[in-house]
């Protein structure tokens, strides 16, 4: 077999299942360009209905926090208690709240 | 720079122990990942090997109907080895690298994929028994340890229902059928049948990598569970179509609740596993001629890629 010659690049697939719904992520795949890693992304995960809208993203292009910097980065969320609603004693008999 | 190993592994125990997912940029010990690396390419080279012997068939199909399941379910398989091999990828290592390993040998594919398909009623054997056994074996795997290969167990988990059915349908088909066709259905089985048992690996005491993959939640079961279950599952299936199964010493064991059944031919499995199975090569070369045979698109399609990128930087 041919040694060292270039690998297509790495995209990765979204895919919007039904309207109203984000699209998420599904896995990725392999291909010369975007165009065609459309068209892959349609065999490969849409065989069965199973999107109505697809991107594809290189995957190179991505950028990542890292696990490893979990906590201060997600730190300042924790101690931010007054975001979630539970936050606010309200009394039973307040309907609609 | 030496990193300190010890609190990263206490936190992927952790995470383990808590029946929580290990992702890609996690750390993870070196052995957890190649042991992934094997099993997971292993599990995709076998759906991509698992195209040959089927697609054998497409172009003798019997009507037209038969002929669209079966490119529908064939296609399937590469899908199949593309969602793992995707899978494999986000371990560290390149497709290319994994297409290498499989074309010189380095790294398996399951055996079951090494026996000829020499009728019709294969595809539906192969559809009922290997799909069935495959299933016991993957649903498991929904709940693997390393989060991309669990996600790709369901996605999979969903189609091959289709691929178990259409096969059963076939040789309900076949059986409604001639003497002729009934014998051939009872013919196809009796060759598959232990082969497929083999499927879910050798007995649990020579299964020296069970334990520590059962350990760290890659595996959820034992080799030795996943058969009894597979076999108490196919003899109901298999008087409903009626047909038997070539082994003198299947019964139901009130006791365990489960039915009693013959050894596999071990001595024929690592034969197999080691390359001298009925068509170990032929499965190889036409992996390896498929591959080279397609350089020519690769390239051509990398070079057009590059040229619209080049015009549109004019």
């Amino acid at each position: 077999m041919t040694e060292n010659q270039a690998e297509w690049p790495l995209y990765e697939v979204f895919i919007r299942s039904k309207r109203g719904l984000n699209h998420v992520h599904v896995g990725s795949l392999h291909a010369p360009d975007a165009e065609l890693a459309l068209r892959h992304a349609r065999d490969v995960y849409t065989r069965r209905n199973e999107g109505v809208s697809i991107w594809v993203v290189p995957s190179a292009d991505i950028t990542a926090s890292s696990p490893q910097e979990k906590d201060p980065l997600f730190a300042p969320s924790g101690d931010k208690v007054y975001r979630h609603p539970t936050f606010y004693d309200i009394p039973s008999n307040v309907p609609h709240m | 720079m030496q990193v300190d190993e010890a609190p990263l592994e206490k936190a992927f125990d952790a995470t383990i122990g808590a029946g929580d997912r290990i992702e890609p940029r996690d750390w993870m010990p070196e052995k957890y990942r190649q042991t992934l690396i094997r099993q997971v390419a292993q599990h995709a080279h076998s759906e991509i090997i698992g195209m040959q012997p089927e697609g054998n068939w497409i172009t003798r199909a019997p009507s037209l109907r038969r002929k669209a399941v079966l490119l529908a379910k064939v296609q399937d398989e590469a899908g199949h080895g593309l969602y793992l091999y995707s899978a494999t990828e986000t371990l560290g290592v390149s497709r290319d690298e994994l297409t290498r390993r499989l074309i010189e040998g380095k790294q398996k594919y399951s055996s079951i994929f090494n026996y000829p398909t020499l009728t019709y009623a294969d595809v539906g054997s192969i559809g009922w028994l290997v799909d069935g056994a495959a299933i016991c074996n993957q649903v498991p795997l929904c709940r693997t340890s390393y989060g991309p290969y669990g996600r790709a167990m369901i996605r999979i988990c969903k189609e091959e229902s289709f691929h178990q059915r259409q096969g059963y349908e076939l040789l309900m088909t076949m059986m409604r059928g001639t003497d002729e066709q009934r014998a051939m259905v009872q013919e196809s089985v009796n060759r598959f049948w232990w082969p497929a048992l083999m499927m879910f690996g050798p007995p649990d005491g020579d299964s020296p990598n069970t334990a520590q993959s059962m350990e760290w939640g890659i595996k959820r079961h034992t080799n030795d569970e996943l058969r009894q279950r597979f076999v108490d599952m196919s003899v109901p299936q298999a008087e409903a179509l009626g047909v038997t199964f070539p082994d003198p010493e299947l019964q139901w064991n009130e006791e365990r609740g489960s039915y009693d059944f013959g050894e596999p031919d071990w001595d024929e499995f690592w034969q197999v596993v080691k390359g001298n199975g009925p068509c170990n090569t032929q499965r190889i070369a036409h992996r390896k001629a498929a591959y080279d045979d397609g350089a020519w698109v690769r390239e051509a399609a990398l070079a057009f890629a590059a040229k619209a990128r080049a015009d549109e930087n004019d």
